[in-house]
């Protein structure tokens, strides 16, 4: 079956990210949602994996982000977001 | 002995021939100009990987290069002991493919910078910065989107005398005025533990002949002059 795994690529905490600062302090901020404190950016990637079952995809994703390095493990931090099976 | 280098074309390359111009025609060693898939490492005294970009730099700068078959046979060469330069593009994917420590993030400006700049030799005992005073101020120009140094154990690279090169102001101060991308200590290029694999994000090769330099030096030339130092005599 064919299943859905939707994952995001974030900087760590300690890498700046200033597309994030620049969109909450001189967008946000400035038009007065100064109730935002922070903006973090990131990369979203929707995949589609042919798997017996969600958790196998989920695993083969993991698993090949990690051997092809789509994620910068020095940098970066992967989130998986959700795992589905397609309608 | 007759010295020969490879010079690696990414898709989206650039600098690529003027790096070979200026191993060619100002240095005088034999420099071929080779396509990634065609790299062959046995025939070369060392190789380059140019700057400009990479498989249009989707996902990250460098990352998908990271994964050519040239990079293989670079490695083959690194663990023989020779060297191998990354320039802009070609550090990204030096960091990328795990030879050299951090990675490049955007630069804080969010802007792509493009300007002469000094930097500040930290390591003369390098493949590629043997022929420099170490402390010597050098004049070169950058070009990039992605050159902020990164490093989560910045300890270490201290620790094992791994930077290079960082960016200074004229007179050779370290400030941030001086740091044109954000770089973690004003950090502009790496080494490895073995010291025969370099990065930096500045562009050597447009910094080798007086006529190209506004500063009428051609200070980038000592990169490749090491080089071949390194090769003609193993100095490190």
């Amino acid at each position: 079956m064919e299943v859905i795994v939707e994952i995001v690529l974030e900087n760590k905490p300690a890498a700046r990210d200033p597309v994030g600062s620049t969109i909450q302090k001189d967008l946000m901020a400035k038009q007065g949602y100064d109730m935002v404190s922070n903006v973090r950016t990131g990369q979203y990637l929707r995949i589609y994996v042919d798997a017996k079952n969600e958790q196998s995809a989920e695993k083969l994703v993991e698993k090949m982000c990690n051997d092809l390095r789509i994620f910068n493990p020095v940098t970066q931090n992967l989130t998986v977001l959700s795992v589905k099976k397609k309608n | 002995m007759s010295i020969r280098i490879a010079v690696i074309q990414f898709p989206g390359s650039n600098c690529d021939r003027d790096a070979t111009h200026v191993l060619n025609n100002v240095i005088g060693i034999q420099a071929d100009l080779i396509w990634h898939t065609n790299f062959k490492e046995r025939k070369y005294d060392g190789c380059i990987l140019p700057g400009g970009f990479s498989f249009g730099d989707y996902l990250r700068g460098g990352i998908i290069a990271a994964h050519s078959p040239a990079i293989k046979e670079a490695e083959i060469m690194l663990k023989d002991g020779r060297p191998v330069l990354g320039i802009c593009n070609g550090f990204q994917i030096l960091t990328e493919a795990e030879f050299l420590p951090g990675a490049l993030l955007r630069n804080d400006t969010l802007k792509f910078e493009c300007r002469w700049v000094h930097l500040r030799v930290e390591n003369n005992e390098t493949a590629f910065t043997n022929q420099m005073n170490k402390d010597a101020i050098i004049d070169i120009p950058i070009a990039h989107s992605e050159g902020r140094y990164f490093h989560d154990n910045l300890k270490e690279l201290y620790d094992n005398d791994q930077i290079v090169f960082k960016y200074v102001s004229k007179e050779g101060l370290l400030n941030e005025e001086s740091n044109p991308n954000g770089s973690f200590d004003n950090i502009a290029g790496v080494c490895n533990l073995e010291r025969n694999c370099v990065g930096l994000m500045p562009h050597p090769e447009r910094a080798s002949e007086e006529i190209l330099s506004p500063f009428k030096n051609a200070h980038g030339i000592k990169l490749f002059k090491s080089m071949v130092n390194f090769i003609k005599s193993k100095v490190i």
